[in-house]
Formats: structure tokens, sequence, C-alpha cells
């Protein structure tokens, strides 16, 4: 039999915009994220805080989704891939992404396009070691890395151009 | 609230090793009470002749922080434990209240001289941390009992230190790591302390690699019997992460990389180093 628990009431940001919610203490954030709020970019890989495909920013931090509950999100800013578009435009790290071919199944990309922002955050320039070690969290097993490598050069580029 | 709950309940800190333990119920706790609304458990403070970190102060702010730094092989740790997420994420004093047998902290502090003080509804109490850890996953905390701060004493003038680990891919535990910690006197090795980890069910003291090292000048001959030493030392299980043959041979390999990293800063000089992995 499947227990129980009572309810919390948290309230967070995602993406900017307030949410509430009442869940179960159990509840992952990344659950809360695709069932409660309906936000599927995030997407869950492997559930064993491998693969990173359910990286989100948390307070400007990376953090994997699936390894935290949600109720350990009361009161923080969340960032998902769906708050990276601006006024319908892509995101310059998306837009490098596709310019570059950095996905192909595109399961991983999400989680890669938010490893990259806390990169390009925090290393305007960032060099290819630095690269490697930002994205040592997120696994693809689609590209080899390569075009993935070159989106996150051309996304540092631009964004110190814009 | 652990003494009232009674001893079914666990602390989660970081949550990075509980968590999954949870979904692999491998871990079962009747209730979870989270500590990281607690701010004023994460810092890094010079104290005088100490380093203070409290319990909840996650790997990544070790990483940046230059305070750190005054002890190189702390920052080796702190800046390649397994990835940046779980780097946000995880803390000091969780990982040594786990005390996994390959978790990485415990390997590093070992090497130093290391406090851990414990608070409880009892009042609080120091143990030194080769008391702390008694056994795989196993402290001397009890279940109403947590780690509230974790003091290393600053080492001495003359001494170097490194660690190395070796893994087979970012998020994962280490295949064998090695920690080191040497006092120098121009030419010759004062004093030695050597640690491994993942080869034992606790961090690895190798005494008699320490000895091999003691009053000694650090060549070829020495670092041979000190590799002899730790082989003879360790006592690696085979899993999933390799034979205890390869892991053998790897922590004799790590030993000597991390001793060569170790008299270089000891001179003073700048070596960058983390984690190795394929």
């Amino acid at each position: 039999m499947l227990e129980t628990f009572d309810k919390v009431e948290i309230q967070l940001k995602v993406n900017g915009k307030p949410y509430s919610a009442s869940v179960e203490p159990r509840l992952l954030l990344v659950e809360l994220l695709r069932e409660e709020f309906n936000l599927t970019g995030t997407h869950v890989g492997c559930d064993t805080t491998y693969c990173g495909a359910c990286t989100v920013l948390m307070n400007g931090a990376s953090v994997k989704s699936c390894t935290m509950f949600a109720v350990q999100a009361d009161r923080a800013e969340i960032l998902t891939v769906e708050g990276l578009e601006k006024d319908g435009g892509l995101h310059p790290i998306q837009k490098a992404f596709g310019q570059s071919y950095g996905l192909q199944c595109g399961y991983c990309t999400p989680g890669l396009m938010l490893s990259t922002y806390q990169l390009v955050a925090e290393n305007r320039e960032p060099g290819d070691s630095d690269i490697r070690k930002a994205i040592a969290g997120n696994t693809c097993r689609c590209t080899g890395y390569q075009n993935i490598f070159k989106a996150i050069r051309l996304a540092a580029q631009n964004m110190r151009g814009a | 609230m652990l003494a009232q709950i009674g001893d079914d309940a666990k602390l989660l800190a970081g949550g990075q090793s509980l968590i999954p333990l949870m979904k692999l119920r491998l871990a079962n706790p009747s209730h979870l009470i989270d500590l990281n609304f607690v701010p004023e458990a994460a810092y890094i403070k010079e104290d005088g002749n100490s380093l203070r970190f409290g319990a909840l102060t996650r790997h990544a702010a070790i990483e940046k922080s230059t305070v750190a730094t005054r002890i190189p092989m702390i920052h080796d740790c702190a800046a390649g434990i397994a990835d940046v997420q779980i780097r946000n994420r995880g803390t000091i004093g969780g990982s040594l209240a786990e005390a996994d047998p390959s978790g990485d902290w415990a390997a590093v502090l070992l090497t130093q001289k290391t406090e851990i003080h414990c608070l409880s509804p009892r009042g609080e109490r120091m143990v030194p941390l080769g008391d702390f850890i008694t056994d795989a996953y196993t402290t001397v905390l009890g279940h109403d009992e947590l780690v509230r701060e974790v003091v290393v004493k600053s080492p001495e003038k003359g001494s170097g230190g490194a660690y190395l680990a070796f893994k087979r891919s970012a998020p994962v535990y280490p295949t064998a790591s090695a920690a080191v910690h040497l006092e120098m006197e121009a030419d010759l090795c004062k004093d030695a302390s050597i640690v491994l980890g993942c080869v034992g069910l606790v961090p690895v003291k190798a005494t008699q690699a320490e000895r091999e090292l003691r009053g000694k000048k650090i060549d070829d001959k020495t670092v041979n019997s000190v590799m002899e030493a730790v082989r003879a030392a360790v006592d690696p299980q085979s899993d999933m992460r390799g034979s205890a043959e390869y892991k053998r041979t790897l922590a004799v390999g790590l030993v000597k990389r991390t001793i060569a990293v170790a008299v270089r800063r000891a001179r003073g000089e700048r070596v960058e180093v983390s984690h190795i992995y394929a």
C-alpha cells in the first residue's frame, strides 16, 4: 500500500512567473515542473543523478531537478528551458545550438543549454577546458559532443557581442 | 526534532547521495529533516591557524573560495567532485557524515589535522576526523546528533599536499584516490601523511608508506618503496568500477603522481590538479 503524506503549500517563481502548488513532500522538483506546471521542456533522462537532462537553474545555480524535492524549491527562483526565449525570440544559446547543429535527438539539449547558461554567466570567455568542466554533468548519447562544443563557443561569442 | 521523531529520521543536507539511495530503496527514512533552510550553516572562515567550514557549505562554494585555496588539496578535491550541478548542492558536512568509502573529503582531510564539531541536545563535542568514521557508511554520530562544523588546521610552512582521484566519468564516485601531504626541509621529507580512498571500507592511512618517506630524500628509490608499501596497504573490493588488482595498481600510480605534485607545491610552485577521468 502506498503511504500518503500531508501536502505542503509552496510558492516559487518559475521563469519569472509566480507559481504556487500543494505537494506531497516526496514529490521531486522535476515532477513538479513537468506534471504540475506542464513545463515539459525539462527532461527526465536517467533519474539517477547522472545524465543532467533534468538540469534547471535554482537561484542562479544549476541543479539536477531529479535530485531535489519540490518542497526544497519553496521561495526559490527557477529557470527552465522555457524561460530562455524572450518576446518570442530564441535566446543566443538556443540559436547557437541550432546554428552549430549542437543536437541530434534533442533529449539532453535543455539540460546542456542551462549548463551553458551558468557557464557563460560566470565566465564570458570560456576556453575548451572550462567548457569540458561545465558540461561534464550532461550526457549526450548522439553527438560525440564536438558540435555541442562549437555551439557553446558560438553562444559565448554572441553573448559577448550582445 | 531528531530526538522526537526517533532513529528512523534522517537529516537531508545536499541530498546528492541520500536522494538517489532513497530512489533505489537502499535508504528508507520515515522522515527527512531538511537542513537547507539554515543559511547560517554554510560558511568558510579563516580563523587564526584554521579554516572553519560550516557543515552545509557546498562543494562549489569551497571550489570558488580564495580562502580555501590556502590548502591547495582542498581546492583539488572541491573542484573535482562529481559535476557542476552536484557541486552546487552537495555539502562537506553531508559527505563526511555519509562516510561513503569512495567519498572524497574524508581521504583529503585525514591527511590534515581535522576536527569534526558535532552538535546534539547534550551539547557540542569535538571528534578528530580519524576517530569520526568507524566503518563503511558509519560514524560516531548519535541518531540525534549532527555535524555542525569542520575545522582544518593550516599546514606548516614548507609543506605541500595534493589530492588526485581517478573516475570513469564526471558524475560518478572515483575508482581510486590518493591524498598526500608532505612536510619538507630543503630536499628532505620531515613528515608525510598518505591516505587512499575507495580501496577499503574506510579511507586507508598508509602508515608504512609514510615511514618510507620520513627523513628521506624524495628520489626514485624512495618513491618505489612508497609505492610498494601502498600496494601492501590497500584492500580494494572488485566491483563494477574495476577489479581489486586494477584498483590496487591505480592507487599505486596515483600516489606516485600525487607525491610529485606535493613536492612541487612544497617548493612554492603553483600546480593545478583535479580529478582525472576518461
